[in-house]
């Protein structure tokens, strides 16, 4: 049995824990979205833990499976040189808490998964499209999207 | 009394000093910034897209073209995330040499930053003399790799080729001659009044704050905090170099323009190190169902044509999982999060650019300041638009 950590550890106690898988050594916790919020300020505050770097946070798509889409968090330890994987699935309809007010970064992230996958978060403060422009049609990184883009064999004629 | 309005002015997004083809809204009251806000997405390509569509060799010179001036490090860190999720091992004077190129790499990348960067606020000279250096270093990858800005050099499992002859000696006169050219920058910019006077003090961030907005590289070193993944999470045998982490301590433009020249000092001892004791053998791999065998043994040997051809026009199945991992890159940290689902193309490639958190800072590092300094302030963050928006 590898070494799970004492992250997961607290977490176990703490909360409601879906899953832990290991691969390559690396920690993945499967939680429920509507505990998301709680086990950040969880591990953000412990003054065991710390992980006061969101090194990443970004959308998935599950297709076929339901519930459809999954957002997924890296956690970083500066303290304890540590990483964690956190992991949530959200259904096409479902929303999820956003994690903005624990870390800032989040809100861009946020913004790029609602961009990209049309993830709905709570509580964000400027839920707007980040990298594609407003009144985009679709979500790119979504499975039934085409690579090459819904349109691209209709001419292009701009409203005048 | 008229009632007091702000002005709104966009900055960008074809201003020279927003380092490519960045949107910056500013609310000035007069000259002072009260609100940012960055628009991105001016150079949206859709790569993560684009890279789920082709198999695993296929995406190495999608990333080249992220951050354009750290092709070698943007190789390292994919490679390095699909060789994790093979769990195959490398040999050792591959990841010498991906050391040592990703090494040089880094002095290019602080080499255009350190240029536009002085140019930006006004100090033209530099520009000049960083990019003289410069053209060393993309001589020896014309010649390592057979490209400059884009080389794709790595490849999954090792190197594409061995060093030609005559390169070696290259780089050693490009290390030794390298450290009187960083005094020779710093004669013109450290202790100069204008250059103290556009710098100290400007952009400020406190180290908690950059950790918050997910801040990382020299950027975050600059506010004291010594996280360097090159160190806390080791790759490609970093763990045998002997390197120091530099840091700042006010988090201004000052100190992460010093943090990034004492960096480059450090990269140029490590090629030196790599150099030293580049180890013998095999550049690449010896796994036949994932590297791609030479050139020479493709055009004299049969099983090893079939092979390539295999490998070229199927790929590889690397079993279900995922994993991440992250390179100190130039500009912080730069991770991959690929998910396989056992196929021969990614289920999904994600990828973290520095750039992209370092650029989300932005807003509150400028708040309050002038218009000038949102100019010094862009460019000590050092941000490439063209990973930021993928």
């Amino acid at each position: 049995m590898e070494d799970i950590g004492p992250s997961v550890k607290g977490l176990k106690e703490k909360f409601h824990v879906l899953g832990v898988e290991i691969f390559r050594s690396e920690v993945t916790v499967e939680v429920p979205k509507e505990d998301i919020v709680e086990i950040c300020k969880y591990l953000y505050s412990d003054p065991d833990l710390q992980y006061h770097l969101l090194t990443d946070l970004c959308g998935l798509d599950l297709f076929p499976q339901a519930p459809r889409f999954a957002v997924v968090y890296h956690l970083c330890s500066i303290k304890n040189n540590r990483r964690l994987r956190l992991k949530s699935k959200v259904g096409e309809t479902e929303s999820i808490s956003s994690v903005e007010s624990i870390w800032k970064v989040a809100n861009w992230y946020e913004r790029e998964a609602y961009d990209l996958f049309g993830i709905h978060f709570e509580n964000h403060s400027d839920l707007r499209r980040i990298l594609l422009w407003d009144g985009y049609e679709g979500h790119p990184l979504r499975k039934d999207f085409p690579v090459e883009g819904p349109d691209f064999d209709k001419p292009f004629v701009p409203e005048v | 009394m008229a009632e007091t309005r702000y002005m709104t002015i966009n900055m960008g997004p074809q201003h020279p000093a927003t380092h490519g083809v960045l949107r910056i809204v500013l609310e000035l009251d007069g000259e002072v910034v009260v609100s940012a806000t960055p628009h991105l997405g001016h150079l949206h390509r859709g790569v993560e897209k684009l890279a789920e569509s082709k198999t695993y060799h296929q995406a190495v010179p999608l990333t080249d073209r992220l951050d354009y001036t750290n092709a070698m490090g943007n190789n390292l860190a994919y490679v390095l995330a699909v060789e994790k999720l093979l769990d195959i091992e490398v040999p050792k004077r591959a990841q010498y040499l991906r050391v040592m190129m990703a090494e040089l790499q880094r002095i290019a990348a602080h080499l255009i930053w350190l240029g536009t960067h002085a140019l930006d606020i006004g100090a033209m000279t530099l520009l000049m003399y960083t990019f003289r250096e410069r053209e060393e270093i993309l001589r020896i990858f014309e010649e390592v790799a057979g490209g400059r800005l884009t080389p794709t050099y790595l490849r999954i499992g090792g190197v594409s080729k061995d060093l030609p002859e005559g390169v070696e000696e290259k780089v050693k006169a490009f290390v030794r001659a390298f450290p009187g050219h960083v005094k020779e920058y710093e004669t013109l910019l450290t202790e100069n009044i204008i250059w103290l006077k556009r710098t100290k003090g400007v952009g400020a961030i406190s180290a908690e704050d950059a950790l918050n907005w997910g801040v990382t590289g020299p950027s975050l070193r600059g506010s004291g905090v010594k996280y360097d993944v090159r160190k806390a999470f080791p790759y490609s045998s970093y763990e045998e170099f002997q390197f120091d982490i530099p840091s700042g301590s006010n988090g201004d433009v000052y100190d992460r323009y010093l943090v990034r020249l004492r960096e480059m000092e450090w990269s140029n001892a490590i090629v030196e190190q790599a150099l030293e004791r580049l180890p013998g053998g095999m550049i690449i791999a010896d796994d036949p169902k994932v590297a791609l065998p030479s050139k020479e043994m493709v055009l004299t040997d049969i099983a090893a044509l079939i092979r390539h051809f295999k490998i070229v026009s199927e790929g590889f199945q690397p079993p279900v999982g995922e994993v991440y991992a992250s390179v100190e890159a130039s500009k912080g940290e730069l991770g991959f999060y690929i998910v396989s689902d056992g196929s021969n193309k990614p289920c999904r490639f994600r990828i973290r650019t520095p750039s992209f958190a370092n650029l989300s800072a932005l807003s509150s590092m400028i708040k309050g300041s002038l218009i000038a300094d949102v100019i010094s302030t862009i460019g000590s963050i050092d941000i490439v638009l063209g990973e930021i928006d993928r």
